[in-house]
């Protein structure tokens, strides 16, 4: 059965968005996004001097994967430095896309909610496709539908600390209250428990880096994370049961022997 | 001559030279790079034309693992 999803007129199978960094190797980076089912990697702009051939063995790699790129601005910390960099991999990648970070805090790397939708309207106003890191909070994710993206990324917990979703009453509510968007959990996904709870709770995808690098297998690993987003999205679909207080037997009680009035 | 930084590394060039030929000159050429000056993106169609001025903040990125 299909069960497609589109991402700014972009159809995809695969519920799961990749990172390319962190890995052991450039093979296993390679490996892994393969056994992952990714269709979709993210992928970065640094500094480079000439000396490092201008990422060209790194370039290399990525095309020989065959994937859509999602150029991130991870790092930047000011709509200037943020929308500029957006421009940079526009012309480098080709793409409209980019994954939108405005970094306010270094502790948690939290996202800087206001800058990040102002560098959203100014980017959407530059013709890009926009996906916005942002934190679960539901009226900033409306303000970011507001001003023209139509992906949303809040965050599950802080990048790289693979603590799964912090808050899965607010991650619901903006579900509930968006119910029309593709909303992707992006961020602090440790586990494939994880990625199962956030597409049960009615969420179109995920976007990880860390939990399949940095796993002591990470091809492994990614397997893992390819079943576990089939059978949270099966979950989802096939709706689950609702929650109750009290204990009620599965085995009828109609028929119990031993039984007797008293 | 001016003064300007690329990758916040100093550098001494002559004023009326275009990026083109400095970007050549720094070992860039034939290199997938883009450029931005004081922060603002330089599109590699204005290469030819753009020159700089003395204390001009010059980047050069290139594509590297991003998560």
């Amino acid at each position: 059965m299909s069960d497609t999803w589109t991402l700014y007129g972009a159809t995809f199978n695969s519920r799961l968005l990749i990172g390319s960094a962190l890995y052991p190797s450039p093979q296993v980076m390679s490996d892994a996004i393969a056994a992952s089912g990714a269709e979709i990697i993210t992928v970065g702009l640094r500094r480079q001097s000439p000396e490092e051939a201008g990422g060209q063995s790194l370039w290399t790699h990525i095309q020989k994967l065959n994937k859509t790129l999602l150029p991130n601005t991870a790092g930047c910390h000011s709509v200037k430095e943020a929308v500029t960099l957006a421009q940079m991999s526009r012309e480098m990648f080709e793409t409209d896309w980019i994954k939108l970070e405005v970094i306010g805090d270094d502790y948690n790397l939290q996202p800087d909610p206001i800058a990040t939708v102002e560098a959203a309207e100014k980017l959407t106003g530059l013709g890009f496709k926009v996906f916005p890191y942002c934190t679960d909070d539901l009226v900033i994710c409306q303000r970011l539908r507001d001003v023209g993206c139509e992906v949303l990324m809040p965050w599950g917990s802080p990048i790289g600390t693979g603590r799964g979703l912090m808050n899965p009453y607010n991650l619901q509510t903006i579900r509930e209250r968006i119910p029309d968007m593709p909303l992707i959990v992006d961020a602090g996904i440790g586990k494939p428990s994880h990625a199962v709870m956030a597409l049960e709770l009615g969420y179109d995808g995920i976007l990880l880096n860390t939990a399949v690098a940095q796993a002591n297998e990470p091809v492994r690993m990614a397997e893992a994370f390819r079943h576990a987003l089939l059978a949270g999205r099966s979950a989802c679909l096939a709706g689950a049961m609702p929650e109750r207080q009290t204990a009620s037997p599965s085995t009828p009680t109609l028929g119990m022997p031993f039984w007797h009035q008293s | 001559m001016i003064d300007i930084s690329v990758n916040n590394e100093p550098k001494c060039v002559e004023a009326e030279k275009p990026l083109a030929e400095l970007l050549a000159e720094w070992g860039f050429e034939c290199q997938r790079v883009a450029v931005a000056v004081n922060e603002d993106f330089v599109p590699r169609s204005s290469y030819g034309s753009v020159c700089l001025n003395a204390g001009d903040r010059i980047d050069v990125v290139a594509p590297v693992q991003g998560g």
